[in-house]
């Protein structure tokens, strides 16, 4: 603040000298200011129009990208299985059943753990400790997606493969519609893995975005319950999830959204198999995974543009999903004033 | 909750405490979980990734697959996408954050323009790169650096737009009143008062840009490609650090998979130390 005012006091010592210097020039001065205004207020808008023309760039640009597939495909695309460079026929379905698949194990897990998380980070951790553990999970979500993957392919994996899968192939063997679940050779990968490091990347955003929202809930509200002897889960369980409700939501939306367009971490460890399986350890693609894979090496128009296509459909799901959480934090904001 | 006449022994009484005792152990067991990921995977590259550590790593190229080499035509890629990246994004970015906090703060296209900007800053990079490679790499005919730089800016934008405005926003009005009431044109009490304010937030702002993108690889994957030489022509196609984990790490060459893990040790350290510096900014300008 100091800084601040002392900028204004040199400001006006600054104008002052430039006025005093020529009374004749002042006008000229004046309109010079006048024009710096103009052009800075130009360029500003300008900036910001850019980003509108951003978004609505990466549209047209898939839109027009995707046209041949989809013209060829029409409809079908979006339900058909089939995957095949050589007779250049080419459906949707199962990078998108991964994509959703893998998301929705990611969001299982990490719901519920990142709530309670954000519940032991807002009610129960020493003071002291509150602020390095929250930084440590922030720093989680800082870490880049590839090392997610590297660590997936070569730990994550082989640790499942040996340890996990067999036992969990045996114990649900005899059970129906769980055996169909956890079926099939253990390979390590698999849409059931990539699920799991989905869940740990997610996991920060899910953690810190709840810890944010609780902390916005007014003290008095909390104080109230605690004064009528509701226990520690029940102030959270009662007054801060409900009141908190709109804005976790928004954040499991956010975290979704991330899940859903997740490209490295996925593509290391699904198999890249263009593959409906019940079983989560049989390999699988998702989208950014199939266009991570094969867009360079694909040959042929209708192949490239059957990616962009699939990059179109990534594109309007997140986008779908990303706007409802924006929307859900807005409400939450305007709740709170 | 709401029955408080119960005697302090009654069974609901227990029951109510019960669950309250197994909720709090859930906490503590949720936290022990998320921290214990972060040492897992920290730890694990700390081991893999220090073993491969050597100089030879910053001073050879990417070798042919079976024989040693380093990383330094990837990390020479890296560090030039990045910078240009950031050069081109980072005045947009700040523009545009300006504009959202200062001229239009209240104004309908600001709306929009946040509402548009908060999808992009959480939107699929692949799709980035799909967009780049339409607007960019097929037009032109082949791949190339700048395709890559541009692809990386894209995704540095709205990283500095949210900043840029969530730090203007926290610059007292009374600065700009004290401004305005001595004469002072709008863009010069923007440039001269509420960026110097906010100058700590801002530099946060593209640190946390930089940290975001030197880790991105799928929008270079099919921009700037990649390049098993050294290579700084812009309008060719460039190695970067990501790109170049991907593909060793995928590989079955025991030299190549080494190399990946030292690789990813590296940018994890550049990228946590990226966030840690952008941190204690912004805390030493609150606690100030």
């Amino acid at each position: 603040m100091d800084s601040g005012e002392q900028n204004v006091t040199d400001m006006t010592l600054r104008s002052s000298s430039v006025s005093a210097a020529e009374a004749a020039s002042r006008s000229a001065v004046l309109r010079r200011l006048r024009l710096t205004d103009l052009v800075f207020h130009g360029l500003t808008r300008g900036a910001a129009l850019a980003v509108l023309a951003l978004l609505s760039g990466v549209i047209i640009a898939l839109i027009l990208g995707a046209a041949p597939a989809l013209g060829t495909f029409g409809f079908s695309f979006l339900f058909d299985e089939s995957w095949n460079p050589v007779t250049e026929k080419f459906g949707a379905v199962a990078p998108i059943y991964g994509t959703l698949v893998t998301s929705a194990i990611a969001m299982l897990i990490a719901v519920p753990v990142g709530l309670m998380i954000a519940f032991f980070l807002t009610e129960l951790c020493p003071k002291p400790l509150r602020r390095p553990i929250g930084i440590a999970i922030e720093l989680l979500a800082g870490i880049p997606s590839i090392i997610y993957g590297i660590w997936g392919l070569f730990i994550f994996a082989p640790f499942l493969q040996k340890h996990i899968q067999p036992f969990l192939i045996d114990a649900f063997e005899p059970i129906p519609v769980l055996n169909a679940l956890f079926a099939g050779p253990p390979y390590g990968i698999g849409m059931g893995t990539a699920g799991l490091i989905l869940a740990i990347m997610v996991l920060p955003f899910v953690t810190s975005i709840s810890r944010d929202v609780f902390d916005a809930v007014p003290p008095v509200l909390k104080e109230a319950a605690y004064g009528v002897g509701c226990t520690t889960w029940e102030v959270f369980r009662y007054v801060v999830l409900p009141f908190t409700r709109v804005g976790v939501i928004g954040g499991f939306m956010l975290g979704l959204g991330r899940a859903l367009g997740e490209t490295m971490a996925v593509t290391f460890v699904i198999g890249n198999a263009h593959h409906v399986s019940a079983s989560l350890f049989a390999p699988g693609t998702t989208i950014s995974a199939s266009i991570a894979n094969e867009f360079t090496e694909a040959v042929g128009d209708l192949y490239t543009s059957s990616l962009v296509a699939l990059g179109l459909i990534l594109f309007v799901i997140t986008f779908i999903v990303l706007a409802i959480a924006r929307y859900m934090l807005l409400r939450l904001q305007q709740q709170g004033r | 909750m709401a029955d408080m006449s119960h005697a302090m022994k009654s069974p609901r009484y227990a029951g109510r405490r019960r669950r309250n005792a197994i909720a709090k152990s859930l906490a503590w067991i949720a936290t022990a979980f998320g921290l214990g990921w972060l040492v897992l995977i920290l730890g694990i590259l700390l081991i893999e990734g220090i073993g491969g550590l050597s100089l030879s790593v910053f001073t050879e190229n990417t070798p042919p697959p079976g024989s040693a080499g380093g990383l330094l035509n990837a990390i020479t890629g890296s560090l030039i996408i990045t910078i240009l990246a950031v050069l081109i994004g980072t005045p947009i970015g700040i523009l545009a954050g300006t504009y959202l906090a200062e001229y239009g703060r209240h104004s309908k296209l600001s709306s929009v323009v946040r509402f548009i900007n908060d999808i992009l800053l959480s939107a699929p990079s692949i799709v980035v790169g799909l967009f780049i490679y339409e607007i960019m790499v097929a037009p032109m005919g082949h791949f190339s650096g700048w395709a890559g730089a541009v692809a990386l800016a894209v995704i540095v934008i709205p990283v500095v737009v949210r900043t840029t405005e969530d730090m203007l926003t926290l610059v007292p009005d009374t600065l700009r009143e004290a401004a305005a009431s001595i004469g002072l044109p709008r863009a010069l009490m923007i440039m001269r008062i509420a960026y110097r304010a906010a100058l700590a937030g801002i530099v946060t702002g593209v640190l946390l840009a930089v940290a975001r993108i030197s880790g991105e690889t799928a929008p270079l994957l099919f921009t700037a490609l990649n390049n098993q030489f050294f290579s700084v022509d812009m309008n060719a196609p460039m190695p970067s650090l990501p790109v170049v984990i991907f593909q060793f790490a995928l590989s079955p060459y025991a030299e190549w998979q080494k190399l990946a893990w030292s690789g990813a040790l590296l940018i994890t350290v550049a990228v946590l130390a990226l966030s840690i510096i952008a941190r204690s900014l912004t805390a030493s300008r609150k606690s100030s």
